[in-house]
């Protein structure tokens, strides 16, 4: 029997050079893609307020509300200032006592049988529905603190929740190498279970920093004048006065806010994980 | 009884008794084992292991290899009997000092860390600094052929890279005992082999004893020395073969009619455990 090896099977012209996948118009479209429907968003709306001569008690023009957030912007600057120490301190405040807590309520069988279905009844009571009581407890004098609480008690829950599954979530194959050589507690922690849970921590923080912002707007919304100088606070009063392209700008630069604190919890996820997470692996199949 | 071509006992460690290879390393006498949900996965398993020899488990599937092999590496209490290391020092609640690496079946790498932390990863359990064990961390990951890949993460890892990995991590603590558990059953063919060469080479290298868990028939006779067959419901050993041939053995033993023998013979013995 003979084998002749075939010395090619490709058939192509000699010097043939595949075609580069393209990344072209089609990528940089995509991209803007985003940008055009919120210009023609925009657009129309400018177009619809004058065409139609809608009040500006009703809905300011895009343009108006652009006009007069320059304007009002040293009041917005301090009112971003107050609702930013707010939700940044909730946040923190929430990401480490959530990891403490996940920490603790996972570290033995009992504690968390115990404990967890408060961590739930926490939950699901809403914030709203505490809120004057607490307020009330810590003391007209010191609304921030109580704020701070109530932003607290909205973004702790996500944060346990995701450590608690995943100190739990760690390979049972490595598991086994870490019995094997017979690891210490404290090493089993600190080099198999905090790492694995690292991108849930992760993706809890970013649930969390989301619910911190919307926390201190609740917060503010139930304070009222009792103290609260925050953004939200100032599209209560904006309100009342009427003034809607003030509340449009408080409202806008809020918007701006939440998307900065999402912005930097994403990034901060993406440079811890980048190295080896499914989740922001760019891997060539 | 047989247990190996006279050339492989030269090298053995000096001992005070007359005969050393007969002096085994682990002992498992009457070792019993039932699973909290009632399955006897292992029944009166008696079991010698000496140093320097290479063995496999051979058994059909859910005959109690695994559970056997964890309880040689101290993974999960038996239910009775004796697992006895004549050779090891004795701490003082008396338990043995097991010197041992397990291979499993899956690579079990942390992704998180590069492969060189990764090796690094038994010597960091006990407490050893980086510094002073880096040279050996090297030292093993030349002898796995993965020298130029210790920066690398798992992930950057072929299946069967991933798997060297496994093994240099397991040798890095230079264990008398290395334990595998079809560690290349996942892998196709081609790795398969190339891998069975190597371990042979590693194993002559690193001077350790090998249990090898496998379903192969093949894969068995060309490694070892020994082969051990085990049956089902109960778990127990229903035979044993030598394999007398010497190493290095290379591509030429694969083709052999003695291979071939060997193979028939293996074959015989798990039919009957099949059939038991
Ligand atoms: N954790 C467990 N709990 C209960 N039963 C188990 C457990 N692990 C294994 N068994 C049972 O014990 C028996 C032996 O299992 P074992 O994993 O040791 O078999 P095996 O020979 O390694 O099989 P395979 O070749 O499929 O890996 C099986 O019947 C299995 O169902
Ligand atoms: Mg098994």
């Amino acid at each position: 029997m003979t084998i002749q090896a075939t010395a090619s099977v490709d058939d192509r012209p000699e010097g043939f050079v595949a075609p580069k996948p393209r990344t072209s118009i089609v990528d940089v479209l995509d991209t803007l893609l985003p940008f055009a429907a919120g210009a023609l968003f925009l657009g129309t709306w400018e177009f619809l307020v004058h065409y139609l001569k809608v009040s500006k008690f009703i809905l300011p023009a895009p343009s108006a509300i652009v006009t007069t957030f320059v304007k009002e912007w040293p009041a917005i600057y301090v009112a971003l200032k107050y609702t930013a120490t707010i939700t940044i301190g909730a946040f923190v405040t929430a990401v480490v006592t959530g990891i403490f807590f996940g920490v603790l309520l996972t570290s033995h069988k009992r504690i968390e049988r115990t404990f967890w279905p408060y961590a739930v009844t926490m939950q699901v009571t809403p914030v709203v529905a505490i809120a004057p009581l607490v307020i009330i407890w810590v003391g007209l004098d010191r609304v921030w603190l109580s704020m701070l609480i109530l932003a607290w008690m909205v973004a702790f829950f996500p944060m346990l929740s995701n450590t608690a599954v995943g100190m739990k979530s760690a390979d049972h194959g490595l598991r086994n190498v870490f019995e094997l050589y017979e690891a210490s507690r404290w090493k089993r922690f600190r080099y198999l279970q905090l790492p694995s849970a690292l991108p849930y921590i992760l993706a809890g923080a970013r649930i969390s920093s989301g619910l911190s912002v919307i926390g201190a707007v609740v917060a503010e919304f139930v304070a009222g004048s009792g103290g609260s100088r925050g953004l939200a606070f100032m599209i209560v009063e904006s309100g009342t006065l009427l003034n809607i392209p003030r509340m449009f700008s408080a409202l806008l630069m809020l918007s701006i806010f939440g998307m900065s604190i999402w912005y930097v919890t994403a990034t901060i996820q993406k440079i811890l994980l980048q190295r080896w997470h499914e989740s922001e692996l760019k891997q060539e199949n | 009884m047989n247990y190996a071509p006279a050339s492989l006992t030269t090298g053995a460690v000096p001992m005070p008794d007359v005969e050393p290879r007969r002096r085994p390393l682990v002992r498992a006498q009457h070792v019993d084992k039932t699973y909290s949900n009632g399955t006897i996965a292992l029944k009166n398993l008696n079991l010698d292991v000496y140093p320097h020899e290479f063995i496999s488990l051979l058994g059909p599937s859910g005959c109690g290899k695994s559970t056997a092999l964890r309880i040689f590496a101290g993974l999960g209490a038996y239910t009775s009997g004796m697992m006895d290391w004549p050779q090891s020092m004795h701490d003082a609640t008396g338990k043995p000092e097991r010197e041992v690496g397990f291979v499993f079946q899956e690579p079990t790498l942390m992704p998180w860390a590069t492969v060189f932390d990764n090796v690094y990863l038994p010597h960091r359990l006990k407490d050893r600094r980086k510094s002073e064990v880096q040279d050996r961390v090297k030292e093993v990951l030349d002898l796995v052929g993965l020298g130029q890949f210790a920066n690398a993460y798992p992930r950057e890892l072929s299946g069967g890279m991933k798997m060297r990995v496994s093994v240099a991590r397991a040798l890095v603590t230079r264990p008398k005992l290395l334990l595998m558990d079809e560690p290349f059953a996942a892998l196709d063919e081609i790795t398969r082999n190339r891998l069975s060469n190597d371990l042979l080479d590693i194993w002559s290298k690193a001077k350790c004893t090998v249990m090898f868990v496998t379903h192969s028939v093949f894969e068995s006779v060309f490694l070892s020395q020994r082969i051990v067959v085990m049956a089902a419901r109960p778990g127990r050993i229903i035979g044993e073969l030598t394999v007398d041939a010497p190493y290095p053995r290379t591509k030429e033993f694969r083709l052999s009619s003695e291979y071939s023998a060997y193979c028939r013979e293996v074959s015989d013995l798990l039919d009957v455990a099949m059939r038991s």
